[in-house]
């Protein structure tokens, strides 16, 4: 399996996606830059996290209007697997390929910290060595992750196993305490209705190795690269 | 070439927080004023016979979370 890390100017969580792909999977990586349009080498594109073009008119709208995003848009559109982190995750919903909007934090703030995670569906390709329930401990670190999208679409997107996962407290419960930044219905993690694209705002990547203070991210790693 | 001008504001319905914020200030200061809104505005100089509203459309503003206007200068 070979992955593609798509760096657009200011993306920064590009070397640490890179580094856990090379040296935590022991998988093949390189480096794709926004204006090359050939993903055709690859299995798995990954949006990482950053501020691509200065998060100028809204985070992710201008990245998505790249070559690179172009052909992120028609790899997806192929069923190829499509990752996006944090600014990633906002680049694919400004692209289209992920239903849904990312706002302003509610408090306006950026914030940066560890939070819960509770997986809402085990049977995607990027949780699928996870169960509906469990709970993961990742970092998010953002401005603009309060994800919104119309009421009767989440409810589709519920019915369809879209939500993959939501912040929750230490019992589980996804209460507005848990909730960092006002998502709506407490979301973290969508993909498409296809379950070939996938979209979070925490980083998984920063909770890949024991010595960063968690490894739960590593899960979705590695439901990506087994059979 | 003519002017226009692009004013992005937050799609009605959709909470605000900034101009919450401003609002609370407004009224903290003594004004009676509610709705407040913060937005954006786009200027650019277009040529004659340009498409600024398929332009704006899909690449200026998001329309699941934005309204917009345009005024031509």
């Amino acid at each position: 399996m070979k992955f593609a890390v798509c760096v657009f100017p200011g993306s920064n969580c590009d070397y640490d996606t890179y580094y856990v792909i090379r040296d935590v999977l022991e998988k093949d990586v390189e480096f794709v830059f926004y204006d090359q349009k050939d993903l055709s080498r690859y299995d798995c594109a990954v949006l990482p996290g950053g501020f691509s073009f200065g998060d100028y008119l809204r985070p992710g709208a201008l990245a998505s209007k790249t070559p690179l995003a172009e052909a992120v848009y028609e790899f997806g559109q192929r069923g190829k697997l499509v990752i996006g982190i944090c600014n990633g995750f906002q680049i694919l919903t400004e692209l289209h390929l992920l239903p849904g909007a990312l706002l302003p934090n509610l408090n306006m703030r950026f914030v940066c910290k560890d939070v819960l995670l509770r997986v809402e569906n085990g049977d995607t390709p990027i949780t699928k060595e996870l169960d509906r329930g469990d709970i993961l401990r990742v970092p998010i670190a953002h401005h603009d992750g309060r994800y919104y999208v119309p009421e009767e679409e989440l409810k589709e997107m519920e019915e369809r196993g879209q939500i993959l996962f939501r912040y929750v407290d230490q019992e589980g419960n996804p209460t507005e305490e848990a909730n960092p930044n006002g998502s709506v219905s407490n979301i973290a993690g969508v993909m498409n209705r296809e379950g070939n694209v996938f979209g979070m705002m925490p980083h998984p990547e920063r909770a890949s190795e024991d010595i960063l203070g968690s490894h739960d991210g590593l899960m979705l790693w590695y439901s990506l690269i087994s059979d | 070439m003519k002017r226009v001008r692009v004013l992005i504001k937050p799609k009605e319905g959709l909470l605000d927080p900034q101009g919450r914020a401003v609002e609370e200030m407004l009224r903290d200061n003594g004004f009676k004023v509610q709705h407040v809104k913060v937005g954006k505005l786009v200027e650019m100089e277009v040529e004659e016979g340009e498409d600024v509203k398929k332009l704006v459309e899909k690449f200026i503003i998001n329309p699941l979370i934005e309204d917009y206007e345009i005024e031509e200068l």
